[in-house]
């Protein structure tokens, strides 16, 4: 029995009978990190001392048996966009190459109360912007089931971490499919919840109107589990949503007969390569056996998701990184500079990358005067017809299902020269964000040896159904449990 | 074919988010955008004649609280990250100019 590649569930029964303790499984992670992760290249930090600290902490809790969670004692890993006091916070990035957080993100907060172990943060696209993890500023992660090729991105890191059996669940952030691709790419499974289920107190925003914190586990009902403990009402986040936390374990196992499963035909064109088309319409067969009514639905509006999204995350991103001026923290180029702008004009020249440089100009050209009403109000208007687009189609079925990417992973280096290019393989991720609908990707088999994903698409807060619906597929077939051999 | 953004107004949005480019960038960077924007262009097709525009995500209220006094972040440990400061306050050099 090899303890990383066990689920929260198994290793929870481990340790509550004290077959294991948590400081013996989190050595194990740290050792697998170790050796490992010089070929995947996931994590930016590894938390070795805090891992043991917080390790020694839980095996307290289960010895007194005192406010234990199923998350006690289990070690995981965070995107590297996500506040930890008195540990590195990059987000992948050179202006923040050596910033260390004062205080914890509220997910932070709510991971350590419960128990949970950290063992490090996980590598990223700078800022999240990017689809293949080629934009850290660091190095590349590769992906564990072929090290030649990307693990997908923001979250590339976390994917890779879980993937390469590094953590035992992952904390991504998706503000376009940041969370769903790279775990598609990397046969994982991870949810984009609702916007405004997950506090982003302490997220480094991207985009403030899209950007979701959500898990990655090795299956539906450990993403669930991790989803409880992190989801819920934030006074320091007035956008999360005041309703209770719904137990979305409860009702897992009920049957999803006489649901309805809706297929949505804009989603199935040309373009998709052929064995990811065929996991799909295979996935859907099982979801046919398994008693649910499929109906094609339509979302007229898809193709326009990509411009929508892409122009609403230049303009918020452009905003949003404005804070990184060289002044109160990160980097700060000052030689010679006569006033603060050249201080400004220095820093971010030289802290942030091509890409963060494309989209805060490409932001500031939507927002100016003379183009905001072609492009940021244009694309806001879309926008709605966008969210009416899902509203429409999942009032006539309880989830739709779609492929996550038209493609498995790509190789390193294939689209780093057309940014255009690598914008188009998010063609699939996007649209849910802007319309804040939940999304959760779950691995549906392989396309010439490579991880295909499914999303199923819920209504607004819709959560549990969404993990009823995967937990099913998941419990019919195996392909989540595939690991690759490292 | 010439591009729709000319690096003249590639100069100009980088000022606009204070970032400094040289002349090779910005002939790069006018390629690209023209790309970029020429594709989203695709949004025109789009009637959005009788649309509002999006301006929330669902989720839609203020959120009002009682403006207390609480404990917030000490001024030490809250400079730890500030490149340079001085007797408690950030340092930058001049931000007004003389006149």
């Amino acid at each position: 029995m090899e303890l990383t590649n066990l689920t929260i569930q198994e290793i929870h029964q481990l340790l509550i009978t004290k077959q294991i303790s948590s400081v013996e499984l989190t050595k194990a992670t740290l050792d697998r990190i170790h050796d490992v992760d010089k070929k995947v290249k996931s994590y930016v930090t590894v938390t070795d001392d805090l891992a043991l600290t917080q390790a020694k902490q839980a095996d307290e809790r289960i010895a007194k048996g005192e406010n234990i969670t199923p998350l006690t004692g289990i070690p995981f890993s965070m995107k590297d966009c996500i506040s930890t006091r008195d540990v590195k916070t990059t987000c992948s990035s050179k202006i923040l190459e050596n910033y260390i957080p004062q205080y914890n993100a509220t997910v932070t907060n709510k991971l350590a109360d419960s128990g949970a172990v950290l063992v490090g943060k996980t590598n990223m696209d700078e800022f999240g912007m990017g689809s293949s993890c080629e934009n850290s500023a660091f190095f590349n992660t590769h992906n564990p089931w072929n090290l030649n090729h990307v693990p997908g991105g923001s979250s590339g890191g976390a994917a890779a971490s879980m993937s390469a059996s590094l953590c035992t669940f992952s904390i991504g952030e998706d503000t376009g499919g940041s969370v769903r691709q790279p775990a598609s790419f990397c046969n994982v499974t991870g949810i984009k919840p609702t916007y405004g289920r997950v506090s982003r107190y302490g997220l480094i925003s991207l985009v403030s109107s899209f950007d979701g914190i959500g898990p990655m586990a090795r299956d539906v009902y450990d993403c669930a589990t991790v989803l409880e403990h992190i989801a819920g009402h934030d006074p320091l986040d007035s956008t999360t949503y005041q309703l209770p936390i719904t137990n979305y374990t409860n009702n897992i196992n009920k049957p999803i007969n006489k649901m309805k499963l809706g297929i949505p035909k804009e989603y199935f064109v040309a373009g998709m390569e052929a064995g990811v088309e065929s996991a799909l319409q295979e996935a859907i067969r099982t979801y046919e056996k398994l008693g649910m009514e499929i109906q094609e639905v339509s979302l007229p509006h898809t193709k326009y998701g990509l411009p929508v999204y892409y122009l609403l995350l230049f303009a918020e991103a452009s905003s949003n990184l404005a804070r990184f001026d060289g002044t109160r923290f990160g980097l700060s180029v000052s030689e010679n500079a006569k006033d603060v702008i050249d201080i400004y004009l220095q820093t971010r020249r030289e802290g942030f990358g091509d890409e963060v440089k494309r989209r805060i100009m490409l932001g500031a050209y939507a927002l100016s005067t003379g183009y905001y009403d072609a492009y940021y109000l244009k694309a806001q208007k879309v926008r709605s017809l966008l969210r009416r687009d899902f509203e429409t189609a999942l009032a006539s079925c309880d989830v739709l299902l779609a492929p996550v990417s038209p493609t498995t992973a790509f190789k390193l280096g294939e689209k780093t020269n057309d940014p255009l290019e690598m914008y188009l393989s998010d063609i699939y991720s996007v649209a849910t964000n802007p319309a804040g609908v939940p999304a959760l990707a779950v691995p549906v088999g392989f396309s010439n040896n490579m991880p295909v994903g499914m999303q199923l698409i819920g209504k607004h807060l819709d959560e549990a159904t969404l993990f009823q619906v995967g937990h099913a597929y998941q419990q019919v077939t195996d392909w989540h449990k595939q690991l690759p051999s490292l | 074919m010439t591009n729709t953004i000319d690096t003249k107004t590639v100069k100009h949005v980088a000022n606009l988010v204070r970032l400094g480019i040289s002349e090779e960038e910005a002939q790069i960077f006018s390629g690209q955008f023209s790309s970029i924007i020429d594709y989203f262009n695709m949004l025109n097709e789009v009637d959005t004649e009788n649309v509002a525009p999006a301006s929330d995500i669902a989720n839609a209220e203020n959120v009002l609280r009682e403006d207390e006094v609480k404990p917030s972040m000490n001024r030490e440990e809250f400079l730890k990250n500030a490149p340079q400061s001085e007797r408690g306050y950030i340092k930058v050099p001049t931000v007004l100019g003389d006149e």
